[in-house]
């Protein structure tokens, strides 16, 4: 039960994107072809597990017991770097026409500050490891659903016949505003 | 602070090692992107879209140097392949598409030099040294590239007659409801300003 919770929490409740504001750059950047979209959350799906699993792992069992906790910042930073990096590599051999079309918001996933956020926050809460990875895997989903949403709507904002003063960037940034205030709807949910 | 270096290093050191083995394990051999793409050109090598052949053009394509719609005998098929392999909106050719048309030798005037032999790409024309010279209909991809080299022009281009294969309907007049919604909207204005 408190699994799901914390899915919910992640996924609607407390979406990284529209209410936490993390993860923005690649929400505007990568937001104009659903396509690319779905390979940009599938992309930081795994990132975001994955670093979420062993920033866990390495703060538990390497950082507390030495009583490093000091140097969390700068190892889980290099632990996400480093997955970023495999990512990068999967990804240029598994499908490089979508290695092609993310580009350098690829490597910019490193920078993607849901990733060092949901490490970080695991931290604060005291999650334990199965919490960790759903946390993370949770706030990835949330990401790559608010992400796909977005570009289907930019896709149909496209075709429209938008007035001139708010075309391009303007228009994208208040229908950022819109979704943001439609997720804050789920705050009454629950808490957690 | 020993152990604060050592962990840190250590850290750097295990995931230098796994990136490095995981570089080797997922290396990628080549383009496979242009390679994809030069399966889609028609391999005519005939230069009109100004590289030396078609996979000169499908790597400049897989850099994004050269735009999709740069191969005439490809035509507008090549094309939409192209732009929903790449994700790139399709375009119209470049060239005009010109009507299909095949080199026809004048055998008459035909000295039988084997310039035009050695011009083609597709080896569609048949003859040898003195010989009279003939072109394969079905293998032309009507390049023009054997034109150019006859030293007594006897090489014309014949425009192909519509069969059955590639007869299509004529274009309709373009109706008013297919407009683009500006567009009406500007003939309204414009009404309205006249009036």
């Amino acid at each position: 039960m408190e699994y799901a919770l914390i899915l919910v929490s992640t996924i609607l409740v407390n979406n990284f994107v529209l209410v936490k504001f993390l993860g923005l750059c690649p929400f505007m950047g990568v937001s104009r072809k659903v396509e690319t979209a779905t390979g940009m959350g599938l992309a930081t799906t795994f990132v975001l597990t994955l670093s979420a699993v062993s920033s866990y792992v390495i703060n538990e069992y390497l950082l507390t017991p030495l009583g490093l906790e000091y140097l969390r910042t700068i190892a889980f930073i290099l632990v996400i770097a480093a997955v970023v990096q495999f990512t990068e590599m999967v990804v240029h051999k598994t499908s490089p026409l979508l290695y092609n079309v993310l580009g350098i918001f690829l490597p910019l996933i490193t920078t993607n500050c849901a990733v060092l956020g949901v490490a970080l926050l695991n931290v604060q809460e005291a999650h334990g490891f199965v919490e960790s990875a759903l946390y993370g895997f949770g706030a990835a989903i949330g990401f790559s659903i608010v992400l796909i949403l977005f570009s289907a709507i930019r896709e149909r904002i496209a075709a429209a016949d938008v007035p001139v003063p708010f075309r391009g960037s303007a228009i994208a940034m208040i229908t950022a505003g819109l979704m943001s205030l439609g997720f804050m709807g789920f705050s009454g949910l629950l808490r957690l | 602070m020993l152990n604060a270096i050592l962990a840190i290093t250590g850290l750097a050191l295990a995931f230098g090692l796994i990136l490095g083995y995981s570089a080797q394990r997922f290396r990628v051999e080549g383009d496979p992107i242009a390679d994809q793409v030069n399966n889609l050109l028609p391999q005519t090598q005939c230069g009109q879209c100004s590289y030396a052949g078609c996979r000169p053009y499908a790597e400049a394509i897989a850099a994004g140097e050269a735009d999709i719609n740069r191969c005439p005998p490809g035509g507008e098929a090549t094309v939409l392949a192209l732009a929903d392999l790449l994700g790139r909106d399709p375009k119209p050719l470049e060239v005009e598409e010109k009507e299909k048309a095949v080199a026809v030798i004048d055998e008459q005037t035909c000295i039988g030099c084997t310039l035009c032999i050695q011009a083609c790409p597709v080896d569609a024309i048949v003859g040898a040294a003195k010989q009279m010279h003939t072109v394969v209909e079905p293998e032309c991809t009507g390049c023009e590239l054997c034109v150019e080299p006859c030293p007594v022009d006897c090489i014309a281009m014949v425009p192909l007659e519509r069969g059955l294969q590639d007869w299509r309907w004529s274009q309709p007049a373009p109706s008013p409801i297919e407009q683009p919604r500006r567009a009406r909207r500007k003939a309204t204005e414009e009404r309205r300003e006249s009036a």
